[in-house]
Protein backbone atom coordinates (compact mmCIF):
# COMPACT_ATOMS: atom_id res chain seq x y z
CA UNK A 1 0.00 0.00 0.00
CA UNK A 2 3.04 2.18 0.05
CA UNK A 3 1.69 5.02 -1.97
CA UNK A 4 2.14 5.54 -5.64
CA UNK A 5 4.84 3.53 -7.27
CA UNK A 6 6.44 4.27 -10.61
CA UNK A 7 3.87 5.86 -12.89
CA UNK A 8 5.53 4.87 -16.10
CA UNK A 9 5.97 1.15 -16.17
CA UNK A 10 8.37 -0.55 -18.44
CA UNK A 11 6.98 -3.10 -20.82
CA UNK A 12 7.58 -6.66 -19.82
CA UNK A 13 7.60 -9.07 -22.73
CA UNK A 14 7.56 -12.05 -20.38
CA UNK A 15 4.10 -11.18 -19.10
CA UNK A 16 1.08 -13.31 -19.90
CA UNK A 17 -0.49 -10.11 -21.20
CA UNK A 18 1.45 -6.96 -22.10
CA UNK A 19 0.28 -3.63 -23.42
CA UNK A 20 2.95 -1.56 -25.10
CA UNK A 21 2.14 2.08 -25.83
CA UNK A 22 -1.52 1.41 -26.61
CA UNK A 23 -3.42 4.34 -28.07
CA UNK A 24 -6.94 4.32 -29.43
CA UNK A 25 -8.62 6.97 -31.49
CA UNK A 26 -12.07 6.02 -32.78
CA UNK A 27 -13.11 6.89 -36.34
CA UNK A 28 -15.28 9.72 -35.00
CA UNK A 29 -12.16 11.34 -33.56
CA UNK A 30 -12.72 10.40 -29.91
CA UNK A 31 -9.43 9.61 -28.25
CA UNK A 32 -10.18 6.81 -25.83
CA UNK A 33 -6.75 5.65 -24.72
CA UNK A 34 -3.29 7.17 -24.64
CA UNK A 35 0.08 5.53 -24.07
CA UNK A 36 -1.05 2.56 -22.03
CA UNK A 37 1.89 0.38 -21.08
CA UNK A 38 1.82 -2.36 -18.47
CA UNK A 39 1.95 -6.09 -18.25
CA UNK A 40 0.45 -8.86 -16.18
CA UNK A 41 2.11 -12.12 -15.25
CA UNK A 42 0.54 -15.36 -14.19
CA UNK A 43 -0.27 -15.08 -10.52
CA UNK A 44 -0.95 -11.36 -10.84
CA UNK A 45 -4.39 -9.84 -10.57
CA UNK A 46 -4.46 -6.26 -11.77
CA UNK A 47 -7.53 -4.07 -11.48
CA UNK A 48 -8.03 -0.91 -13.47
CA UNK A 49 -10.31 1.63 -11.83
CA UNK A 50 -11.39 4.79 -13.55
CA UNK A 51 -14.31 7.15 -14.07
CA UNK A 52 -17.16 6.07 -16.33
CA UNK A 53 -16.40 6.37 -20.01
CA UNK A 54 -12.62 6.62 -19.54
CA UNK A 55 -11.93 3.77 -21.95
CA UNK A 56 -11.49 0.92 -19.48
CA UNK A 57 -13.65 -1.46 -21.46
CA UNK A 58 -11.96 -0.38 -24.66
CA UNK A 59 -8.70 -1.60 -23.16
CA UNK A 60 -10.17 -5.08 -22.66
CA UNK A 61 -11.62 -5.17 -26.15
CA UNK A 62 -8.14 -4.36 -27.43
CA UNK A 63 -6.57 -7.00 -25.20
CA UNK A 64 -8.94 -9.64 -26.55
CA UNK A 65 -8.51 -8.65 -30.19
CA UNK A 66 -12.14 -7.56 -30.60
CA UNK A 67 -10.73 -4.11 -31.36
CA UNK A 68 -7.51 -3.10 -33.11
CA UNK A 69 -5.62 -0.27 -31.35
CA UNK A 70 -4.57 2.71 -33.45
CA UNK A 71 -1.19 2.78 -31.72
CA UNK A 72 1.01 0.36 -29.83
CA UNK A 73 0.79 -3.39 -29.55
CA UNK A 74 -0.58 -6.15 -27.35
CA UNK A 75 1.12 -9.41 -26.59
CA UNK A 76 -1.11 -12.23 -25.42
CA UNK A 77 -2.02 -15.78 -26.33
CA UNK A 78 -5.57 -15.47 -27.62
CA UNK A 79 -6.21 -19.15 -28.06
CA UNK A 80 -7.87 -19.71 -24.70
CA UNK A 81 -8.54 -16.20 -23.54
CA UNK A 82 -11.00 -15.84 -20.68
CA UNK A 83 -13.37 -12.90 -21.04
CA UNK A 84 -16.22 -12.17 -18.67
CA UNK A 85 -18.54 -9.49 -19.98
CA UNK A 86 -20.57 -6.83 -18.18
CA UNK A 87 -23.67 -8.88 -18.87
CA UNK A 88 -23.62 -12.58 -18.22
CA UNK A 89 -24.31 -13.07 -21.98
CA UNK A 90 -25.89 -16.45 -21.39
CA UNK A 91 -27.79 -18.01 -24.25
CA UNK A 92 -31.39 -18.10 -22.96
CA UNK A 93 -32.25 -21.28 -24.86
CA UNK A 94 -29.52 -23.24 -23.10
CA UNK A 95 -29.61 -24.60 -19.57
CA UNK A 96 -26.88 -23.70 -17.09
CA UNK A 97 -24.93 -26.80 -18.07
CA UNK A 98 -25.36 -26.23 -21.80
CA UNK A 99 -24.24 -22.62 -21.36
CA UNK A 100 -21.20 -23.67 -19.39
CA UNK A 101 -20.31 -26.16 -22.12
CA UNK A 102 -20.59 -23.62 -24.94
CA UNK A 103 -16.94 -22.59 -25.16
CA UNK A 104 -15.68 -26.16 -24.96
CA UNK A 105 -18.14 -26.89 -27.75
CA UNK A 106 -16.81 -24.03 -29.87
CA UNK A 107 -13.29 -25.32 -29.28
CA UNK A 108 -14.32 -28.76 -30.52
CA UNK A 109 -14.05 -30.84 -27.33
CA UNK A 110 -15.94 -34.13 -27.36
CA UNK A 111 -19.06 -34.77 -25.29
CA UNK A 112 -17.39 -36.65 -22.45
CA UNK A 113 -14.69 -34.02 -22.06
CA UNK A 114 -17.26 -31.22 -22.16
CA UNK A 115 -19.28 -32.92 -19.48
CA UNK A 116 -16.21 -33.37 -17.28
CA UNK A 117 -15.10 -29.74 -17.73
CA UNK A 118 -18.56 -28.32 -17.12
CA UNK A 119 -19.11 -30.43 -14.01
CA UNK A 120 -15.82 -29.24 -12.55
CA UNK A 121 -16.54 -25.60 -13.41
CA UNK A 122 -20.10 -25.74 -12.03
CA UNK A 123 -18.69 -27.15 -8.79
CA UNK A 124 -16.09 -24.38 -8.66
CA UNK A 125 -18.71 -21.63 -8.72
CA UNK A 126 -21.17 -23.47 -6.45
CA UNK A 127 -23.99 -23.99 -8.93
CA UNK A 128 -24.52 -27.71 -8.26
CA UNK A 129 -28.19 -28.55 -8.47
CA UNK A 130 -28.94 -25.80 -10.96
CA UNK A 131 -27.48 -27.50 -14.03
CA UNK A 132 -30.86 -27.89 -15.70
CA UNK A 133 -32.19 -24.43 -15.00
CA UNK A 134 -32.68 -21.94 -17.80
CA UNK A 135 -31.21 -18.45 -17.38
CA UNK A 136 -34.65 -16.86 -17.03
CA UNK A 137 -35.07 -18.56 -13.66
CA UNK A 138 -31.68 -17.46 -12.29
CA UNK A 139 -30.89 -14.38 -10.21
CA UNK A 140 -28.33 -11.86 -11.44
CA UNK A 141 -25.65 -13.32 -9.20
CA UNK A 142 -26.27 -16.86 -10.43
CA UNK A 143 -26.18 -15.75 -14.04
CA UNK A 144 -22.78 -14.21 -13.39
CA UNK A 145 -21.57 -17.43 -11.74
CA UNK A 146 -22.72 -19.37 -14.80
CA UNK A 147 -20.79 -16.93 -16.95
CA UNK A 148 -17.70 -17.41 -14.77
CA UNK A 149 -18.06 -21.20 -14.95
CA UNK A 150 -18.35 -21.03 -18.73
CA UNK A 151 -15.04 -19.18 -18.91
CA UNK A 152 -13.38 -21.48 -16.38
CA UNK A 153 -13.98 -24.57 -18.55
CA UNK A 154 -11.18 -23.41 -20.85
CA UNK A 155 -8.71 -23.02 -17.97
CA UNK A 156 -7.66 -19.67 -19.42
CA UNK A 157 -4.13 -18.50 -18.60
CA UNK A 158 -5.38 -14.92 -18.96
CA UNK A 159 -8.72 -13.85 -17.52
CA UNK A 160 -10.28 -10.53 -18.50
CA UNK A 161 -13.17 -9.16 -16.43
CA UNK A 162 -15.16 -6.26 -17.84
CA UNK A 163 -17.03 -4.84 -14.81
CA UNK A 164 -18.82 -8.16 -14.39
CA UNK A 165 -20.42 -7.48 -11.03
CA UNK A 166 -21.75 -3.99 -11.68
CA UNK A 167 -25.37 -5.13 -12.00
CA UNK A 168 -25.69 -7.25 -8.86
CA UNK A 169 -26.50 -6.06 -5.35
CA UNK A 170 -23.78 -5.16 -2.84
CA UNK A 171 -23.88 -8.37 -0.77
CA UNK A 172 -23.88 -10.63 -3.82
CA UNK A 173 -21.07 -8.56 -5.23
CA UNK A 174 -18.96 -9.11 -2.12
CA UNK A 175 -19.59 -12.86 -2.30
CA UNK A 176 -18.62 -12.88 -5.95
CA UNK A 177 -15.45 -10.91 -5.13
CA UNK A 178 -14.52 -13.49 -2.53
CA UNK A 179 -15.13 -16.30 -4.98
CA UNK A 180 -13.19 -14.58 -7.72
CA UNK A 181 -10.11 -14.23 -5.55
CA UNK A 182 -10.52 -17.84 -4.48
CA UNK A 183 -10.63 -18.86 -8.17
CA UNK A 184 -7.63 -16.66 -8.87
CA UNK A 185 -5.78 -18.53 -6.18
CA UNK A 186 -6.81 -22.03 -7.24
CA UNK A 187 -6.52 -21.50 -11.01
CA UNK A 188 -3.48 -19.25 -11.00
CA UNK A 189 -4.44 -17.20 -14.05
CA UNK A 190 -3.27 -13.70 -14.86
CA UNK A 191 -6.25 -11.48 -14.10
CA UNK A 192 -7.15 -8.10 -15.54
CA UNK A 193 -10.27 -6.69 -13.88
CA UNK A 194 -12.11 -3.52 -14.83
CA UNK A 195 -14.35 -1.79 -12.32
CA UNK A 196 -15.26 1.52 -10.79
CA UNK A 197 -15.67 0.08 -7.32
CA UNK A 198 -12.57 0.83 -5.27
CA UNK A 199 -13.27 -1.68 -2.51
CA UNK A 200 -13.80 -4.41 -5.09
CA UNK A 201 -10.47 -3.46 -6.69
CA UNK A 202 -8.48 -3.42 -3.47
CA UNK A 203 -10.11 -6.56 -2.12
CA UNK A 204 -9.21 -8.81 -5.04
CA UNK A 205 -6.08 -7.45 -6.66
CA UNK A 206 -2.35 -7.69 -6.31
CA UNK A 207 -2.16 -4.27 -7.94
CA UNK A 208 -4.61 -1.43 -8.62
CA UNK A 209 -4.12 0.93 -11.55
CA UNK A 210 -5.98 4.23 -11.72
CA UNK A 211 -7.02 5.48 -15.12
CA UNK A 212 -7.69 9.12 -15.91
CA UNK A 213 -10.67 10.60 -17.65
CA UNK A 214 -10.75 10.37 -21.44
CA UNK A 215 -8.31 9.96 -23.04
CA UNK A 216 -7.56 7.18 -20.58
CA UNK A 217 -4.02 7.08 -19.19
CA UNK A 218 -2.64 5.19 -16.22
CA UNK A 219 -2.09 7.94 -13.63
CA UNK A 220 -1.39 5.94 -10.48
CA UNK A 221 -0.46 2.45 -9.41
CA UNK A 222 -0.85 0.83 -6.02
CA UNK A 223 0.57 -2.48 -4.89
CA UNK A 224 -1.83 -4.30 -2.60
CA UNK A 225 0.18 -5.92 0.20
CA UNK A 226 -2.43 -8.36 1.56
CA UNK A 227 -1.84 -12.08 1.17
CA UNK A 228 -4.30 -14.67 -0.11
CA UNK A 229 -6.75 -16.09 0.72
CA UNK A 230 -8.36 -12.84 1.77
CA UNK A 231 -11.12 -13.05 4.33
CA UNK A 232 -14.29 -10.95 4.11
CA UNK A 233 -13.35 -9.12 7.29
CA UNK A 234 -10.31 -7.69 5.51
CA UNK A 235 -12.73 -5.00 4.30
CA UNK A 236 -12.88 -3.68 7.88
CA UNK A 237 -9.08 -3.60 8.31
CA UNK A 238 -7.69 -0.07 8.84
CA UNK A 239 -4.95 -0.72 6.30
CA UNK A 240 -7.60 -1.70 3.76
CA UNK A 241 -9.46 1.55 4.44
CA UNK A 242 -6.28 3.58 4.16
CA UNK A 243 -5.33 2.05 0.81
CA UNK A 244 -8.87 2.47 -0.49
CA UNK A 245 -8.70 6.10 0.54
CA UNK A 246 -5.47 6.64 -1.36
CA UNK A 247 -6.90 5.01 -4.50
CA UNK A 248 -9.99 7.16 -4.12
CA UNK A 249 -7.86 10.27 -3.84
CA UNK A 250 -5.91 9.37 -6.97
CA UNK A 251 -9.18 8.69 -8.79
CA UNK A 252 -10.56 12.09 -7.79
CA UNK A 253 -7.37 13.78 -8.85
CA UNK A 254 -7.67 12.15 -12.25
CA UNK A 255 -11.03 13.61 -13.20
CA UNK B 1 -17.58 -18.32 3.04
CA UNK B 2 -20.27 -20.16 1.19
CA UNK B 3 -23.17 -18.47 -0.42
CA UNK B 4 -26.62 -19.84 -0.81
CA UNK B 5 -27.53 -19.69 -4.45
CA UNK B 6 -30.64 -17.68 -4.76
CA UNK B 7 -33.18 -18.25 -7.44
CA UNK B 8 -36.25 -16.32 -8.33
CA UNK B 9 -39.12 -18.70 -8.31
CA UNK B 10 -42.37 -17.28 -9.57
CA UNK B 11 -45.00 -18.97 -7.47
CA UNK B 12 -48.63 -19.36 -8.45
CA UNK B 13 -49.40 -15.93 -7.05
CA UNK B 14 -47.24 -14.39 -9.77
CA UNK B 15 -48.97 -16.16 -12.59
CA UNK B 16 -52.44 -15.88 -11.21
CA UNK B 17 -53.80 -13.44 -13.75
CA UNK B 18 -56.50 -10.96 -12.86
CA UNK B 19 -59.95 -11.64 -14.29
CA UNK B 20 -60.04 -10.92 -17.97
CA UNK B 21 -56.41 -11.68 -18.59
CA UNK B 22 -55.56 -14.39 -21.03
CA UNK B 23 -54.73 -17.78 -19.55
CA UNK B 24 -51.09 -17.82 -18.59
CA UNK B 25 -49.99 -20.89 -20.43
CA UNK B 26 -46.33 -20.22 -19.62
CA UNK B 27 -47.20 -21.37 -16.11
CA UNK B 28 -46.72 -24.94 -17.14
CA UNK B 29 -43.32 -24.29 -18.67
CA UNK B 30 -42.26 -22.48 -15.52
CA UNK B 31 -43.34 -25.40 -13.42
CA UNK B 32 -41.03 -27.64 -15.41
CA UNK B 33 -38.10 -25.41 -14.66
CA UNK B 34 -38.92 -24.89 -11.04
CA UNK B 35 -39.28 -28.50 -10.13
CA UNK B 36 -39.08 -27.95 -6.36
CA UNK B 37 -41.88 -25.35 -6.48
CA UNK B 38 -45.50 -25.95 -5.53
CA UNK B 39 -47.42 -28.55 -7.53
CA UNK B 40 -48.14 -26.96 -10.90
CA UNK B 41 -51.76 -28.05 -11.06
CA UNK B 42 -52.69 -26.47 -7.75
CA UNK B 43 -54.04 -23.20 -9.04
CA UNK B 44 -54.87 -24.12 -12.60
CA UNK B 45 -58.59 -24.93 -12.36
CA UNK B 46 -59.25 -21.57 -10.74
CA UNK B 47 -57.08 -19.81 -13.30
CA UNK B 48 -58.83 -21.63 -16.13
CA UNK B 49 -62.23 -20.67 -14.74
CA UNK B 50 -61.22 -17.05 -14.41
CA UNK B 51 -60.00 -17.13 -17.97
CA UNK B 52 -63.10 -18.84 -19.35
CA UNK B 53 -65.85 -16.84 -17.68
CA UNK B 54 -65.37 -13.39 -19.26
CA UNK B 55 -65.41 -14.57 -22.90
CA UNK B 56 -68.42 -16.81 -22.15
CA UNK B 57 -70.31 -13.85 -20.71
CA UNK B 58 -69.45 -11.64 -23.67
CA UNK B 59 -70.33 -14.45 -26.11
CA UNK B 60 -73.75 -14.90 -24.51
CA UNK B 61 -74.35 -11.16 -24.69
CA UNK B 62 -73.48 -11.15 -28.41
CA UNK B 63 -75.88 -14.02 -29.10
CA UNK B 64 -78.53 -12.11 -27.17
CA UNK B 65 -77.88 -9.05 -29.32
CA UNK B 66 -78.15 -11.25 -32.40
CA UNK B 67 -81.65 -12.39 -31.31
CA UNK B 68 -82.65 -8.80 -30.65
CA UNK B 69 -81.62 -7.80 -34.16
CA UNK B 70 -83.35 -10.79 -35.77
CA UNK B 71 -86.64 -10.54 -33.88
CA UNK B 72 -86.99 -6.95 -32.72
CA UNK B 73 -85.12 -4.73 -35.14
CA UNK B 74 -85.71 -6.60 -38.39
CA UNK B 75 -89.31 -6.77 -39.61
CA UNK B 76 -90.43 -10.34 -40.46
CA UNK B 77 -90.11 -9.86 -44.24
CA UNK B 78 -86.53 -8.66 -43.83
CA UNK B 79 -85.55 -11.32 -41.32
CA UNK B 80 -83.68 -13.29 -44.03
CA UNK B 81 -80.91 -10.68 -43.69
CA UNK B 82 -79.99 -12.07 -40.28
CA UNK B 83 -81.66 -15.33 -39.36
CA UNK B 84 -81.71 -16.00 -35.62
CA UNK B 85 -78.94 -18.19 -34.17
CA UNK B 86 -81.00 -21.36 -33.71
CA UNK B 87 -82.01 -21.32 -37.36
CA UNK B 88 -78.41 -20.97 -38.45
CA UNK B 89 -77.68 -23.90 -36.18
CA UNK B 90 -80.53 -25.97 -37.67
CA UNK B 91 -79.97 -25.23 -41.34
CA UNK B 92 -76.22 -24.81 -41.27
CA UNK B 93 -74.49 -26.84 -38.60
CA UNK B 94 -77.13 -29.55 -38.03
CA UNK B 95 -78.09 -30.10 -41.66
CA UNK B 96 -75.46 -32.70 -42.51
CA UNK B 97 -75.78 -32.16 -46.29
CA UNK B 98 -75.01 -28.48 -46.02
CA UNK B 99 -72.51 -28.86 -43.23
CA UNK B 100 -70.49 -31.62 -44.88
CA UNK B 101 -70.31 -29.53 -48.06
CA UNK B 102 -68.95 -26.64 -46.00
CA UNK B 103 -66.45 -28.87 -44.19
CA UNK B 104 -65.20 -30.35 -47.48
CA UNK B 105 -64.72 -26.89 -48.94
CA UNK B 106 -63.02 -25.75 -45.78
CA UNK B 107 -60.65 -28.70 -45.91
CA UNK B 108 -59.77 -27.87 -49.54
CA UNK B 109 -59.01 -24.29 -48.55
CA UNK B 110 -57.02 -25.46 -45.55
CA UNK B 111 -54.82 -27.59 -47.77
CA UNK B 112 -54.25 -24.67 -50.12
CA UNK B 113 -53.41 -22.40 -47.18
CA UNK B 114 -50.95 -24.91 -45.68
CA UNK B 115 -49.19 -25.54 -49.00
CA UNK B 116 -48.92 -21.79 -49.58
CA UNK B 117 -47.69 -21.21 -46.04
CA UNK B 118 -45.14 -24.01 -46.34
CA UNK B 119 -43.72 -22.54 -49.54
CA UNK B 120 -43.76 -19.02 -48.05
CA UNK B 121 -41.86 -20.31 -44.99
CA UNK B 122 -39.19 -21.91 -47.17
CA UNK B 123 -38.76 -18.82 -49.33
CA UNK B 124 -38.96 -16.49 -46.33
CA UNK B 125 -36.40 -18.37 -44.22
CA UNK B 126 -34.03 -18.65 -47.13
CA UNK B 127 -34.27 -14.96 -48.04
CA UNK B 128 -33.99 -13.80 -44.43
CA UNK B 129 -30.97 -16.01 -43.83
CA UNK B 130 -29.01 -14.69 -46.80
CA UNK B 131 -30.15 -11.15 -45.97
CA UNK B 132 -28.69 -11.63 -42.49
CA UNK B 133 -25.40 -12.83 -43.94
CA UNK B 134 -24.82 -10.08 -46.47
CA UNK B 135 -25.82 -6.46 -45.96
CA UNK B 136 -25.86 -6.01 -49.72
CA UNK B 137 -28.51 -8.69 -50.20
CA UNK B 138 -30.55 -7.10 -47.43
CA UNK B 139 -30.36 -3.72 -49.15
CA UNK B 140 -31.30 -5.27 -52.49
CA UNK B 141 -34.25 -7.34 -51.27
CA UNK B 142 -35.71 -5.03 -48.65
CA UNK B 143 -37.53 -2.55 -50.92
CA UNK B 144 -39.11 -5.37 -52.89
CA UNK B 145 -40.26 -7.13 -49.76
CA UNK B 146 -41.92 -3.92 -48.63
CA UNK B 147 -43.50 -3.47 -52.06
CA UNK B 148 -44.82 -7.02 -51.91
CA UNK B 149 -46.49 -6.13 -48.64
CA UNK B 150 -47.96 -2.95 -50.10
CA UNK B 151 -49.66 -4.65 -53.06
CA UNK B 152 -53.42 -4.70 -52.50
CA UNK B 153 -54.18 -8.38 -52.85
CA UNK B 154 -57.49 -7.76 -54.60
CA UNK B 155 -55.70 -5.77 -57.30
CA UNK B 156 -53.28 -8.53 -58.10
CA UNK B 157 -55.62 -11.53 -57.85
CA UNK B 158 -57.10 -11.13 -61.37
CA UNK B 159 -53.58 -10.92 -62.79
CA UNK B 160 -52.57 -14.11 -61.01
CA UNK B 161 -55.55 -15.88 -62.56
CA UNK B 162 -54.60 -14.41 -65.94
CA UNK B 163 -51.06 -15.78 -65.66
CA UNK B 164 -51.44 -19.01 -63.74
CA UNK B 165 -54.95 -20.13 -64.58
CA UNK B 166 -57.84 -20.37 -62.20
CA UNK B 167 -56.93 -23.58 -60.38
CA UNK B 168 -55.01 -24.63 -57.31
CA UNK B 169 -51.68 -23.14 -58.43
CA UNK B 170 -53.16 -19.67 -58.57
CA UNK B 171 -54.80 -20.09 -55.16
CA UNK B 172 -51.50 -21.21 -53.63
CA UNK B 173 -49.69 -18.26 -55.17
CA UNK B 174 -52.13 -15.84 -53.55
CA UNK B 175 -51.36 -17.47 -50.19
CA UNK B 176 -47.62 -17.16 -50.74
CA UNK B 177 -47.80 -13.50 -51.71
CA UNK B 178 -49.98 -12.55 -48.80
CA UNK B 179 -48.04 -14.46 -46.14
CA UNK B 180 -44.43 -14.03 -47.25
CA UNK B 181 -43.67 -10.57 -45.89
CA UNK B 182 -44.17 -11.20 -42.16
CA UNK B 183 -42.03 -14.32 -42.41
CA UNK B 184 -39.14 -12.51 -44.08
CA UNK B 185 -39.27 -9.52 -41.77
CA UNK B 186 -39.71 -11.39 -38.50
CA UNK B 187 -37.08 -13.95 -39.33
CA UNK B 188 -34.61 -11.26 -40.36
CA UNK B 189 -35.36 -9.25 -37.24
CA UNK B 190 -34.93 -12.39 -35.16
CA UNK B 191 -31.64 -13.32 -36.77
CA UNK B 192 -30.35 -9.83 -36.01
CA UNK B 193 -31.61 -9.87 -32.44
CA UNK B 194 -28.70 -11.68 -30.77
CA UNK B 195 -26.91 -9.22 -28.49
CA UNK B 196 -23.53 -7.81 -29.36
CA UNK B 197 -21.98 -9.42 -26.28
CA UNK B 198 -23.04 -12.85 -27.51
CA UNK B 199 -21.55 -12.15 -30.92
CA UNK B 200 -18.36 -10.99 -29.21
CA UNK B 201 -18.26 -14.27 -27.31
CA UNK B 202 -18.50 -16.26 -30.54
CA UNK B 203 -15.89 -14.02 -32.18
CA UNK B 204 -13.50 -14.45 -29.26
CA UNK B 205 -13.69 -18.19 -29.60
CA UNK B 206 -13.18 -18.19 -33.34
CA UNK B 207 -16.62 -19.49 -34.31
CA UNK B 208 -17.09 -19.66 -38.05
CA UNK B 209 -20.10 -18.27 -39.89
CA UNK B 210 -22.03 -21.52 -39.93
CA UNK B 211 -21.49 -22.19 -36.22
CA UNK B 212 -22.55 -18.66 -35.40
CA UNK B 213 -25.68 -19.07 -37.50
CA UNK B 214 -26.53 -22.47 -36.06
CA UNK B 215 -25.73 -21.96 -32.40
CA UNK B 216 -26.47 -18.27 -31.97
CA UNK B 217 -28.55 -16.59 -34.67
CA UNK B 218 -31.12 -19.32 -35.43
CA UNK B 219 -32.06 -20.03 -31.82
CA UNK B 220 -32.11 -16.31 -31.04
CA UNK B 221 -34.47 -15.81 -33.98
CA UNK B 222 -37.06 -18.37 -32.86
CA UNK B 223 -39.33 -16.11 -30.79
CA UNK B 224 -39.59 -13.59 -33.61
CA UNK B 225 -39.98 -16.37 -36.18
CA UNK B 226 -42.96 -17.75 -34.31
CA UNK B 227 -44.51 -14.31 -33.99
CA UNK B 228 -44.22 -14.03 -37.78
CA UNK B 229 -45.57 -17.51 -38.36
CA UNK B 230 -48.73 -16.82 -36.41
CA UNK B 231 -49.40 -13.69 -38.44
CA UNK B 232 -48.58 -15.43 -41.70
CA UNK B 233 -50.65 -18.51 -40.94
CA UNK B 234 -53.71 -16.32 -40.44
CA UNK B 235 -52.94 -14.38 -43.61
CA UNK B 236 -52.48 -17.58 -45.57
CA UNK B 237 -55.98 -18.71 -44.60
CA UNK B 238 -57.32 -15.36 -45.80
CA UNK B 239 -55.29 -15.78 -49.00
CA UNK B 240 -56.78 -19.20 -49.62
CA UNK B 241 -60.32 -17.86 -49.20
CA UNK B 242 -59.75 -14.76 -51.31
CA UNK B 243 -58.06 -16.80 -54.04
CA UNK B 244 -60.84 -19.34 -54.00
CA UNK B 245 -63.43 -16.60 -54.16
CA UNK B 246 -62.05 -15.50 -57.51
CA UNK B 247 -60.79 -18.76 -59.02
CA UNK B 248 -63.50 -21.26 -59.83
CA UNK B 249 -61.54 -24.12 -61.34
CA UNK B 250 -60.77 -27.33 -59.53
CA UNK B 251 -62.34 -28.38 -56.28
CA UNK B 252 -64.33 -25.63 -54.70
CA UNK B 253 -63.02 -24.16 -51.50
CA UNK B 254 -64.82 -22.13 -48.90
CA UNK B 255 -64.49 -18.95 -50.98
CA UNK B 256 -66.60 -20.47 -53.77
CA UNK B 257 -69.23 -21.54 -51.28
CA UNK B 258 -69.34 -18.07 -49.70
CA UNK B 259 -69.86 -16.61 -53.14
CA UNK B 260 -72.61 -19.08 -54.04
CA UNK B 261 -74.49 -18.72 -50.75
CA UNK B 262 -74.30 -14.94 -50.95
CA UNK B 263 -75.69 -14.87 -54.46
CA UNK B 264 -78.48 -17.31 -53.51
CA UNK B 265 -79.35 -15.34 -50.38
CA UNK B 266 -78.79 -18.48 -48.27
CA UNK B 267 -78.27 -16.57 -45.04
CA UNK B 268 -77.98 -19.59 -42.75
CA UNK B 269 -75.38 -21.42 -44.87
CA UNK B 270 -73.53 -18.17 -45.50
CA UNK B 271 -73.24 -17.46 -41.79
CA UNK B 272 -72.21 -21.04 -41.09
CA UNK B 273 -69.44 -20.76 -43.69
CA UNK B 274 -68.28 -17.44 -42.25
CA UNK B 275 -68.21 -18.86 -38.73
CA UNK B 276 -66.33 -21.95 -39.89
CA UNK B 277 -63.79 -19.81 -41.78
CA UNK B 278 -63.17 -17.78 -38.67
CA UNK B 279 -62.88 -20.97 -36.66
CA UNK B 280 -60.24 -22.20 -39.10
CA UNK B 281 -58.28 -18.98 -38.59
CA UNK B 282 -58.50 -19.40 -34.83
CA UNK B 283 -57.43 -23.05 -34.99
CA UNK B 284 -54.45 -22.17 -37.17
CA UNK B 285 -53.43 -19.32 -34.85
CA UNK B 286 -53.84 -21.54 -31.82
CA UNK B 287 -51.92 -24.42 -33.39
CA UNK B 288 -48.91 -22.24 -34.07
CA UNK B 289 -49.10 -20.87 -30.55
CA UNK B 290 -49.05 -24.43 -29.28
CA UNK B 291 -46.04 -25.34 -31.43
CA UNK B 292 -44.31 -22.18 -30.21
CA UNK B 293 -44.91 -23.18 -26.63
CA UNK B 294 -43.55 -26.65 -27.29
CA UNK B 295 -40.41 -25.35 -28.95
CA UNK B 296 -39.43 -22.26 -26.97
CA UNK B 297 -41.81 -22.15 -24.00
CA UNK B 298 -39.21 -23.57 -21.66
CA UNK B 299 -36.76 -20.73 -22.03
CA UNK B 300 -38.58 -17.78 -23.58
CA UNK B 301 -39.98 -15.11 -21.29
CA UNK B 302 -43.08 -13.83 -23.07
CA UNK B 303 -46.25 -15.67 -22.42
CA UNK B 304 -48.04 -17.26 -25.29
CA UNK B 305 -51.59 -16.12 -25.81
CA UNK B 306 -54.32 -18.41 -27.05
Amino acid sequence: MKGETDLVMTSNTNGALSFDGIGMIFPDGTEALQEITFSIDRGEFITVVGPSGCGKSTLLRIASGLLEPTAGSVEVDRDRLGYVFQDATLLPWRTVRQNVELLAELHGFDTAERKRLSTAAIDLVGLQGFENHYPKSLSGGMKMRTSLARTLTLKPPVFLFDEPFGAVDEITREHLNEETQRLFQSEGFAGLFITHSISEAVFMSTKVLVMSNRPGRIVASFDVPFGYPRQPQLRFDPEFALLSGEVSLALRGST
Amino acid sequence: MTTIPDVTRPGPEDTDGHPGSAPDVSLEADALVHAPGPPPGASRPRTALRAAVPPLVLGSALIGLWYVISYVILEPHRRFLLQPPHQVLDNGFLDWDAYSRILRALWNSTQVALIGLGIAISIGFFLATIMSQAKMVERAVFPFAVTLQAIPILAIVPMIGFWFGYGTTARVIVCIIISLFPIIMNTLFGLQSAERGMHDLFTLHHANRLTRLRKLMFPAALPAVFAGLRISAGLSVIGAIVGDFFFGQGEAGIGQLLRRYASQLDGEELLTSVIMSSALGVVVFWTFGWIQKLVIGKWHETEVLG
